[in-house]
């Protein structure tokens, strides 16, 4: 031993640097988080201020009235998000129950493969698609909004639902089979009761994705800003009237249009805390066993 | 007890659940169809236009919309450009939140609040952090390159803490006592010792970030403008990127326009493929090389 070693690698005021570092970064999530509440609400403002509560209850929007009111807009975001989930959940659940219950072993990998090959599609080729391969054949509508949504968010519940089904332990399963069940008795028995709660979330996952996404809604919803029930009727969603509007937007209009953005972030914000409490409090239960 | 009892029979009970994984067989090939379908579309539209005039379809000029031909140059180096900046700003502030987070915060009061938020922050649309980009940035230093790389930098930063947390969560902690009992200080631990044992997950992490933001469209729309010559200067004057392209090419009447739309798509769903498969590589590598 030639040299004696120094207790520290580096002088200590280095190491304790990287250590406010690293929490700078952190504390980035946060700062983020904060700035687009405060500077989007503050875009927002005029036009919040102006239209008051009638911004979320009137569906008169008009640059030349100075009139802007959300309604229809928050109406197809949420409509064709519901439509999305109702096509998406069945498929989503066949598709992992598939893969964790049915399939043989060397079938699973090449099953997940794909299923991811699909989320990494970009959603403005489904979009794409959308206009130029199912609009000549579907027309622009609530309904082909959500058969693409659908599209893109089958293959987020699919892998998230796959992970928590994969939980269920070998055990429970077992006592199934053991007590004379078949193949679906087992599932019902056993696997769906311990996953319910991770299901679910994963599909509040999706539906808050599915209220998000732009490009494919923008191109395939229509454009047109009315309350309308029938899925086969076009209309118009949040994220949409920006994408198509913001080219195009006078002062106000952008504000107004921030001021979607601000809803649209809020109701997100909702959805997702929903998902997360759901899925922390079916953990902590199936925990508790 | 008659042997023959034991054998399976036909019930409705067996038939039951055959119905349903049939069923459920059946949900794998309606997933399948739109992705065969949507590929089908893209690859047979999109090849004939970028094979045709291979390689300056990837480098030419965009014509104007009517004029048939190649040119999606300034798309696919806007697309690189802007990605790459994005990725140089979210990997290393989103490895080093994830050191904070899994190294000094732990289970701790703030660690815990910054990793909820984090989650919060995956669920935010990218349209909203588009024109939050717009608001800080764009509406002060004007359109460029680099705010599409500032509002996709946003996206992934939240997905790249998350999966480097869990790849720093899986490095064992005698490792880091065989460090600290060698004398080395805690950031060094972690330069030397915790990052190079989880390396290759958290590369493979981030390059799946990258994969995602690279075809992202909304968060540009705001922020880079519009380009049809190449811009190689990040931070100032107007850009495009693959998908505006495609977005704005869907909504042309004109069959040329059209046809670059499917070029641009094919580049961009091959670029995003490239950049899985590559992460995929990555992580098959390093579990080999164990």
């Amino acid at each position: 031993m030639a040299a004696k070693p120094s207790l520290r690698g580096r002088p200590a005021h280095l190491d304790r640097a990287f250590g406010y570092l690293a929490l700078g970064a952190a504390l980035l999530v946060l700062l983020i988080l904060g700035l687009i509440a405060v500077t989007m609400t503050q875009r927002a403002a005029p036009v919040l201020s102006q239209m008051g509560f009638d911004f979320f209850t009137t569906s008169d929007w008009s640059e030349a009235d100075q009139k802007f009111g959300a309604l229809s807009f928050i109406w197809g975001t949420i409509y064709t998000a519901i439509i999305a989930v109702l096509f998406a959940v069945p498929i989503s659940m066949g598709v992992a129950l598939f893969i964790t219950q049915v399939a043989p072993a060397r079938m699973k990998k090449p099953l997940i493969y794909l299923i991811d090959l699909l989320a990494v599609v970009p959603s403005v080729v489904f979009g794409l698609w959308g206009i130029l391969v199912l609009v000549p054949h579907l027309h622009k509508s609530f309904l082909t909004a959500g058969i693409i949504l659908a599209i893109m968010i089958t293959p987020i519940i699919t892998s998230l639902a796959r992970e928590v089904i994969e939980t269920t332990p070998q055990s429970d399963k077992e006592a199934a089979y053991a007590l004379g069940a078949t193949k679906w008795e087992m599932i019902q028995a056993a696997v769906i009761p311990h996953s319910k709660g991770g299901i679910v979330g994963a599909v509040m996952l999706g539906l808050g994705r599915a209220m998000g996404e732009t490009i494919a809604a923008a191109l395939v919803i229509g454009s047109v800003a009315q309350v309308k029930l029938s899925p086969m009727s076009s209309g118009d969603s949040m994220p949409a009237v920006i994408a198509n509007q913001w080219g195009e937007a006078g002062d106000m209009q952008k504000s107004a249009l921030i001021g979607l953005a601000v809803t649209l972030f809020v109701m997100t914000i909702i959805v997702n805390l929903v998902a997360s409490a759901i899925v922390r409090r079916s953990t902590a239960r199936s925990r508790g066993k | 007890m008659n042997l023959s009892e034991l054998r399976p029979r036909w019930t409705w009970r067996r038939l039951h659940s055959i119905a349903m994984q049939v069923a459920m067989g059946i949900a794998v090939v309606l997933i399948a169809i739109p992705l065969v379908l949507v590929m089908y579309s893209v690859i047979v539209k999109g090849g004939a236009i970028l094979f045709k005039d291979f390689p300056s379809f990837l480098t030419d000029d965009i014509p104007p919309e009517r004029v048939e031909g190649a040119g999606m140059g300034p798309a696919v180096v806007g697309t690189l450009l802007v990605t790459l900046g994005a990725t140089l700003i979210a990997v290393p502030l989103g490895v080093l939140g994830a050191i904070y987070l899994n190294e000094y915060g732990g289970t701790g009061k703030l660690a815990r609040l910054v990793r909820f938020m984090a989650l919060v922050m995956t669920g935010v649309p990218s349209i909203v952090m588009g024109l939050f980009v717009y608001v800080i940035w764009t509406m002060t230093f004007g359109l460029s390159g680099f705010g599409g790389s500032l509002a996709l930098a946003c996206l992934m930063l939240p997905v790249v803490i998350n999966t480097s947390e869990q790849m720093l969560k899986l490095v064992p902690n005698s490792l880091r006592e065989a460090s600290y009992a060698l004398g080395a200080s805690k950031a060094r631990t972690i330069l030397t010792v915790v990052l190079p044992a989880s390396i290759s997950g958290i590369v493979s992490g981030a390059l799946l970030a990258v994969a995602r933001a690279a075809g992202e469209t909304a968060p540009l729309m705001f922020t880079i403008g519009a380009a049809h010559e190449i811009n190689k200067n990040l931070f100032s004057h107007e850009n495009t990127s693959l998908s505006r392209q495609i977005f704005s090419n869907a909504q042309l009447a004109f069959d040329a326009a059209q046809d670059r739309g499917w070029g641009a798509a094919l580049t961009l769903v091959l670029l995003a493929f490239i950049l899985t498969l590559v992460a995929r590589l990555v992580t098959a590598l390093a579990t080999q090389r164990k």
